[in-house]
């Protein structure tokens, strides 16, 4: 672990949150030469060591069941025992809470680099009209920024980090600076080919994978595991991307295990401290700083500017719009599968790939009229998964029985699955919304956020519309789909579960009504600045990585530019 | 030296040999482990159930998976039910069901009654169509060991070759075979 010395200095910049965006701000200011201070509150990573690519289920005793068999009982991690997260739904010790009537999952990882370094590697610019949806529809509010704005800061981050990709001049997936996508898998062929015939646009997937050496890093291999992380470093995560190369500089000083508490300000209004809790001791400590940079994640610098009281901020730091907390999204989500009979008996072959599709399906119902605001993309799966606990549960609830029939069934199942996800846009909504508990602290004694959260009709018939979608999909592929009569609200993803939480501190033109002015720094504290997914305003059918990181880096160049001027 | 492509390609292949245990590697030391145990009796030592009850699993669990032995599918069960109170006690009451069962209708547990008295119980509780008041207890106690056998097998190396599952390798450039391609196309509403 790395320690602040007695002697205290003052840090011209302190960033607190290593993932997407705290890894982008360290990167680029340590690129111009400037001194960071990066406060995570979790462990160091050691991909070596944490990672747990290549590994056979049989090389651990339990297979991947962790122990006492806990993925039979619906416990353990998240996403399985091989997954290459930290954290989860629930944290030791670190409760939030939700709101009666109300329900919603709060994923966190706290380790160097975050979510970044399990997260699907999806992508995905913003359009245009993504930025200026209140111009467009009339519904919410535009960004401050528009695509002119941020395009070079895709092209610099689709450059550095990698994205695989294709021009294809849709304006609703607008192209980028992309790497060659490798050829589509067999059950990704025929679905093109359903595409084609039902007029849906299908194209090469944009993955935050390399296929050409990269900056130092080896392309990718086809191992098809990049959610077990990458030893090798050939997708992006910030804790390798950035965070370890920029530690190479001499410009860095990490301190892990720290958890922020508080912004401490002076009587001028300028933050010039942040108390955090050092984990390993349980004491409080403070670093200096001249600028703070806030990227813990969407709700968790909420929940750190709500807990920065004081005279004259009652409310919250940077909160006298009364806003932080207020416009909280995530997106929406809905899956479909079966079993597509062409798939049989195919030759078997190694499908692994990048790990994630090789084709994607963005929105293309953008100049048509349909009977809810906005969109969604879909993302695909299917082929020949390594095979793991509970991988033909499946077939052995519809199967039944025992014995050689039993295998048989097994053998002719594998890799004929395919499933369809949609991510949507959600509308902001006045339901929607994080606080202070006033009654929970959480181990360290800070006070938790409690979450409010409600779907409306513009979700609903979305998530209608892809059901439909997928259903036509599967069918023309041959596929039959097992007719289920369920109402919508238990169709639809529980908010939060997609874990793309944006928006609660919002950027905008107007100080009344947002927190950030269009460069993601605070209105109301000039040396205060956010770089996560906390500023979006809207929170469009594309996974928000690539703009964490495009809208971070724009945010970090304009911070070092004030520095220059001596204005922060 | 940079790293490259080559450099991690050339790494995966010795860490395939040396380090973790590849396919083939890990086929092998299961079927040496396998024959140990044969020639010496097997010398499991059952870590949550009886020796009893442990018998009886491994003989269902070869009923359930024929080769299951060559996954450790008992053991597995046994492994983590030593670490699960819950799980164990799905593990020796649905053994205990079953012999009780077997011994109402022919007079012998599971291990001493005859290969078709075995056949003639399992085929009624293999399927949730038969569910009554009496069989219930053990429809419920098969599912879980018909799943739990499975994935016991298809994660071992045996099951993974039998599956067909050839992949978990780096490669220099991805390719599909257009074999494959053409099989499900032609077999597709699109041929």
């Amino acid at each position: 672990m790395f320690q602040i010395t007695r002697s205290a200095p003052v840090y011209d910049v302190v960033i607190i949150g290593s993932g997407a965006g705290g890894g982008t701000v360290t990167k680029v200011l340590t690129d111009l030469g400037i001194s960071v201070a990066l406060l995570e509150a979790g462990p160091m990573l050691h991909p070596e060591k944490d990672f747990k690519e290549h590994m056979w289920p049989y090389q651990v005793p339990h297979r991947g069941a962790m122990e006492g068999g806990a993925s039979y009982f619906g416990r353990g991690r998240a996403f399985g025992f091989f997954s290459a997260h930290a954290g989860g739904w629930q944290l030791e010790g670190e409760p939030y809470t939700v709101a009666e009537g109300s329900k919603f999952n709060w994923f966190r990882s706290r380790i160097v680099g975050g979510r970044t370094n399990h997260y699907g590697r999806i992508s995905l610019r913003y359009a245009d009209y993504d930025l200026k949806p209140y111009s467009r529809d009339g519904i919410g509010t535009d960004w401050p920024i528009s695509y002119e704005d941020i395009a070079p800061y895709y092209d610099k981050a689709e450059s550095f980090i990698g994205v695989t990709g294709s021009k294809e001049g849709i304006r609703s997936a607008p192209d980028g600076v992309f790497q060659k996508c490798p050829p589509p898998r067999v059950h990704e062929v025929l679905i093109k080919k359903a595409a084609d015939k039902l007029g849906i646009p299908c194209i090469p997937n944009r993955l935050a994978v390399i296929t050409q050496d990269t900056n130092g890093r080896p392309a990718c291999h086809y191992c098809g595991q990049c959610g077990r992380g990458c030893i090798p470093s050939s997708n992006y995560s910030s804790s390798q991307v950035q965070v370890f190369p920029a530690m190479k500089t001499g410009k860095v000083t990490l301190i892990t295990d720290a958890m922020a508490r508080e912004l401490i300000t002076n009587d001028e209004g300028k933050v010039t401290a942040v108390s955090y809790i050092d984990k390993a001791t349980r004491t409080e400590k403070q670093i200096k700083c001249r600028t703070v940079v806030v990227a813990a994640s969407c709700c968790e610098s909420t929940r750190l500017l709500l807990n920065s009281k004081g005279p004259g901020h009652e409310n919250g730091l940077g909160n006298s719009s009364g806003t932080v907390g207020k416009y909280l999204t995530d997106n929406t989500g809905f899956s479909l599968g079966a079993r597509i009979p062409a798939l049989e008996g195919m030759p078997r072959h190694d499908s692994d790939g990048m790990g994630g599709a090789h084709l994607y399906i963005p929105w293309w119902l953008w100049d048509k009229k349909t009977d809810f605001p906005r969109g969604y993309h879909v993302e695909l799966g299917g082929g020949y998964g390594m095979p793991g606990v509970g991988t033909f549960a499946g077939v052995c609830e519809q199967h039944e029985g025992y014995g050689d029939s039993l295998k048989k069934a097994i053998y002719e199942d594998f890799g004929t699955h395919v499933g369809f996800s949609g991510r949507g846009e959600m509308i902001p909504n006045k339901d929607t919304y994080c606080e202070i508990d006033p009654t929970v602290v959480d181990r360290f004694g800070i006070p938790v956020l409690k979450f409010h959260f409600k779907w409306t009709d513009a979700e609903y018939k979305q998530v209608e519309h892809m059901e439909k979608t997928f259903t036509d999909l599967i069918e023309t592929m041959g596929g039959t789909v097992v007719k289920r009569d369920r109402p919508v609200e238990s169709k639809i993803s529980v908010g939060g579960d997609i874990i793309h939480e944006v928006g609660a501190i919002r950027m905008g033109n107007d100080p009344k009504t947002a927190p950030l002015n269009k460069y993601c720094q605070s209105n109301d504290v000039k040396n205060l600045f956010v770089a996560d997914a906390a500023p979006f305003v809207t929170n469009p059918d594309k996974n928000p990585t690539l703009t964490i990181v495009a809208l971070a880096w724009r945010t970090a160049d304009y911070l070092a530019e004030e520095m220059r001027k001596g204005n922060v | 030296m940079p790293l490259t492509r080559r450099s991690v390609l050339a790494k995966i292949a010795t860490a395939a040999m040396a380090g973790p245990l590849g396919l083939e590697a890990a086929q092998h030391v299961h079927e040496a482990a396998a024959a140990a145990a044969a020639t010496t009796g097997g010398l499991y030592k059952p870590k949550a159930l009886t020796q009893h009850e442990f018998d009886t699993l491994k003989t269902l669990c070869e009923i359930i998976v024929p080769s299951a032995s060559k996954g450790g599918a008992a053991e597995f069960i046994d492994l983590l039910s030593s670490q699960n109170p819950e799980m164990a006690a799905i593990y020796t009451g649905g053994i205990a069901w079953l012999d009780d069962a077997m011994k109402r209708h022919y007079h012998a547990d599971f291990l001493a009654a005859k290969a078709e008295q075995r056949t003639e119980m399992l085929d009624k509780i293999a399927y949730r169509k038969n569910r009554t008041a009496e069989l219930g207890p053990g429809i419920k106690f098969f599912d879980w060991a018909r799943r739990m056998t499975v994935d016991a097998y298809y994660t071992s190396a045996a099951g993974i070759k039998e599956v067909g599952y050839v992949g978990n390798r780096g490669m220099k450039e991805f390719k599909v075979p257009q074999e494959a391609i053409d099989y499900a196309v032609k077999r597709s509403p699109f041929a």
